[in-house]
């Protein structure tokens, strides 16, 4: 039995019904101890005072709102190479949830912004690629939204994606060096000396990991409401004919 | 090929190709702007050059939705996708088409516009080679836009939507390249940068334009 | 119980609101989605084999 054959929508209906329940508890519960841990139990950083505390939103969603849409890529590549129907309605599923993500690290940014760096937005190189990361969010679910073929949409939606990612990445360079910024280097490596300290770390990793799990979650839900949605499609037409 | 974009130039040119409206826009867009910021000399001449840009660039945004739109509904893309050139020269020529259309003439009134806005004369040449590297990349991922949209009824408003946050890397470079010329200093890396960014949409956009037409031609 | 957030209470406070907000409403969005679709599916395979 090969991999592929968990792709088939059948199937997948049948394995992901099962561990969707599991999946949102592990979110939730990783979210709660992560969220309270920082929230809660974490010192305050000398220089910027108790703000340090919205790292543990901040960073898991913009690590997220990225992933989605890498995660979005690599679905919609699968889809136009092997043509599995579920691989392209993942990649639909993914967009608004990638969407929040990308909401809540441009918001949590400015609020966060406000009190360090003396205003709610600058056209920092990594603000300015998160609002075109935005802007890219945007018109993909605008074109899943106005085609009304599903096969159609997938398919160009994939392309989309594809060259959308091309020229995000390019934006990327060019605001780099567009603007120097203010924003500070990445906080999370594993070849740097400098990172951020462990008190903050291990509760940033069990967010991490919450909203990692969350994201799959709310995907498997979508991906099984988009099955059944082409599945109601499908009754229907036989039902005309 | 070559007949092609003859075709689309006399079609363009035609009356009620809006071949005129999108310098015209340009223009309106350059007028407003002194009443948006108000009429200071040093303001103006310091944000022209971007303002010209961003003028250029909605303006040759206005008339994507016509590169294929037309050829689609009357029937005429079909038969021009059954011809025996290849679909991606067929993109190519389009894109040509609008960008002697469009990014040319806008290329051309950027300069003299220039005027209205307080355009310092170190500006003159710099704003108008960028333009004029930059345009073709434009209508190249406009009519990538053009072609993903052509299906769709009423898909102008998708189409802008698409297409601009395409188009920012090409904007930031460019209005880069000419602001850094205007202000006397060296612009040769957002030069090269442009040229870079044309030329690699002149050679890949053609294959992704290729492949949606296909899609939306099924 | 609640730890002392200094002056900065105001920012961390919306900052946390905002984001379970958000996430609040993509899961309850989802959520409702995938239950109004079982029914109509529902509906539609009882029409079919009814």
């Amino acid at each position: 039995m090969s991999l592929w054959e968990y792709a088939n929508p059948k199937k997948f209906m049948g394995w992901t019904g099962p561990i969707l329940p599991w999946a949102f508890g592990a979110a939730g519960l990783c979210l709660v101890v992560g969220l309270f841990w920082g929230f809660f139990l974490t010192p305050d950083d000398f220089r910027q005072g108790s703000t340090v505390k919205i790292i543990y939103l901040h960073v898991p969603a913009a690590l997220m709102a990225i992933n989605a849409w890498m995660m979005m890529l690599v679905a919609s590549l699968i889809w136009l190479v092997r043509r599995h129907h579920v691989s392209a309605l993942a990649a639909k599923a993914a967009a608004p949830v990638g969407i929040t993500m990308t909401l809540i690290a441009l918001m949590t940014g400015a609020i966060w912004g406000q009190p360090m760096w003396g205003t709610y937005w600058a056209w920092d190189p990594r603000l300015t690629s998160f609002l075109i990361l935005f802007l890219f969010y945007l018109g993909y679910m605008a074109l899943w939204a106005a085609i009304d073929d599903p096969d159609t949409a997938a398919d160009l939606t994939s392309v989309l994606c594809m060259v959308g990612s091309v020229f995000a990445l390019l934006s990327r360079y060019a605001v780099n060096f567009w603007n120097q910024g203010l924003h500070q280097g990445a906080s999370l490596s594993l070849d740097k000396e400098e990172n951020v300290s462990d008190v903050f770390f291990f509760p940033l990793l069990v967010c991490i990991a919450g909203f990692v799990l969350l994201f799959f979650a709310l995907v498997l839900l979508r991906t099984r409401t988009e099955i059944r949605a082409r599945r109601v499609r499908a009754l229907q037409l036989s039902e005309v004919r | 090929m070559i007949a092609l974009l003859l075709r689309d130039l006399r079609l363009a040119t035609r009356a009620g190709g809006g071949f005129g409206l999108g310098l015209v826009f340009f223009l309106i867009v350059v007028v407003l702007v002194p009443f948006g910021v108000g009429p200071e000399t040093a303001i103006l001449s310091k944000i022209a050059s971007g303002i010209l840009w961003v003028a250029a660039l909605l303006a040759a945004l206005l008339s994507l939705d016509r590169i294929f739109a037309l050829d689609f509904e009357d029937g005429a893309l079909t038969l021009i996708a059954t011809a025996p050139i290849p679909l991606e020269a067929m993109g190519l020529a389009k894109a040509t088409a609008h960008w002697l259309t469009t990014g040319l003439p806008l290329t051309i009134a950027a300069p003299i516009l220039g005027v209205l806005l307080q355009l310092p004369n170190s500006g003159y040449s710099i704003v108008a080679l960028t333009l004029l590297l930059g345009t073709p990349a434009l209508s190249m991922i406009g009519t990538f836009g053009a072609a993903l949209t052509v299906g769709i009824r009423r898909g102008g408003l998708l189409l802008s939507l698409l297409v601009l946050p395409l188009y920012i890397p090409t904007l930031i470079f460019g209005a880069e390249a000419a602001r850094r010329g205007t202000a006397g200093l060296d612009a040769t890396t957002p030069l090269l940068m442009l040229a870079g960014i044309t030329a690699g949409c002149i050679a890949l956009l053609p294959f992704a334009t290729a492949a949606v037409l296909r899609i939306n031609l099924r | 119980m609640i730890p002392d957030l200094g002056k900065y209470g105001f920012e961390v406070a919306s900052a946390y609101a905002v984001s379970i907000l958000l996430l609040l409403v993509i899961v309850g969005l989802s959520w409702r989605q995938s239950v109004a679709q079982r029914r109509v599916l529902e509906a539609a395979e009882a029409r079919k084999n009814g």
